[in-house]
């Protein structure tokens, strides 16, 4: 099994909101960490989940499939799942595929925690 | 089509590919840039393909949260040892794609590089051939991805990769899917059945191309979200199924009009 090249830590930045700083490579290697960070972060009541993907250094199809399952996971508990730092690159990935319908889309980490109502 | 284990390529013939992967990324460009398809909005079909792609031409691509029925994974894996390397098995599996589906389906594609579009005629069973098709989403040198579009059967992407372990390279064919309308969700159990006879078919030929004569192919499936999307109830309204029907009823009114336009 490869290592994953990928670090996920959680801050709970208060108003039931938990950022997950995503940095490295989202690829089938991070499977267990993106969901371990999920259980983290959904500890205490949270209700909204912002990723921020500023750290993002690569992503391939099997990284998106498990965004996807970490959308319904997040859905099931009715959090709502947003993002910040995607670049232009991965910001058209998530419009092709359509997770931007799904997963609401922020330039930076101020409009994401605005929207989440945090702030 | 199947592949006789007699034709197997020998190893020492299969050339690796230049990949992108070998390249080091553009300075300012994301390392993946290269194998993802460019974004689009609507699907289009070349002109030597278009009829095939009827059903294709203008239609969206559709996501597992775009469809309507249950959320899959099925997985399917079978082993081949050191007969090949992961990167070998790819670049086979892309150059022969449709040569590895079982008799009676069509494949379109070409190259199977990132933003191809390939429309795909499916064999029914019922004495009629499906027309649908896919986008070439993602494709580096371990693995390729199609996304499908309105009015197939799924909504969601289906990859394909090779991996290495203790035990040598193994090749798997992972859908993440939901059916895309009430009428396929309804035909899910039947469907299951045809995507397990395909897809276990195409693995076994797969693996006979490159030296592991009977494969065995393993398969799991996870139900990741028993809920369906009601909101995406309307996706009827693309159903490739009917549509291919109603193409291939209108076939007798459209020679008539090309007969008249001459």
């Amino acid at each position: 099994m490869n290592t994953p090249v990928v670090s996920m830590d959680v801050r709970h930045v208060g108003g039931g909101v938990a950022v997950v700083d995503i940095t490295g490579d989202v690829t089938a290697t991070c499977e267990q960490p993106l969901m371990a960070a999920y259980e983290e972060a959904s500890t205490g009541g949270t209700n909204r989940l912002v990723l921020n993907f500023t750290g993002l250094e690569y992503m391939n199809s099997t990284g998106i499939g498990m965004l996807v399952t970490l959308l319904v996971r997040a859905n099931r508990q009715k959090q709502q799942l947003s993002a910040y730092g995607l670049t232009e690159h991965y910001r058209q990935i998530f419009e092709l595929t359509r997770l931007d319908e799904a997963i609401s889309i922020f330039d930076d980490e101020s409009s994401a925690l605005g929207h989440a109502g945090a702030s | 089509m199947t592949i006789d284990p007699e034709q197997a390529i020998p190893l020492e013939q299969i050339e690796l590919s230049v990949h992108e992967a070998a390249s080091p990324a553009e300075p300012g460009k994301a390392r993946d840039a290269a194998f993802w398809a460019p974004n689009v909005t609507r699907l289009t079909v070349d002109a030597d393909r278009a009829a095939a792609g009827f059903n294709v031409a203008g239609k969206r691509v559709t996501g597992p949260q775009q469809g309507f029925g249950r959320l899959w994974q099925r997985t399917y894996t079978v082993k081949l040892g050191s007969s090949v390397s992961p990167q070998q098995l790819i670049t086979e599996w892309k150059d022969h794609f449709g040569d590895f589906w079982p008799k009676g389906n069509r494949f379109h594609g070409l190259l199977i590089t990132p933003g191809e579009v390939a429309p795909i005629a499916v064999n029914t069973g019922a004495g009629m051939k499906l027309s649908t098709g896919v986008l070439v989403l993602y494709a580096d040198d371990e693995s390729f991805t199609f996304m499908t579009p309105q009015g197939h059967m799924f909504a969601g992407w289906i990859t394909f990769s090779g991996f290495a372990d203790g035990a040598g390279t193994t090749a798997q064919i992972q859908v993440l899917i939901r059916p895309n309308d009430p009428i396929y969700e309804l035909g899910w159990f039947v469907m299951r059945r045809m995507e397990d006879r395909f897809w276990k078919a195409t693995m076994v030929n797969v693996a006979a191309h490159v030296g592991v004569p009977n494969a065995v192919v393993e398969e799991h499936t996870n139900l990741v979200d028993k809920h369906r999307i009601w909101r995406n109830a309307g996706n009827v309204w693309h159903n490739a199924a009917i549509r291919s029907v109603l193409h291939l009823l209108s076939a007798p009114i459209r020679r008539i009009r090309r007969g008249r336009a001459h």
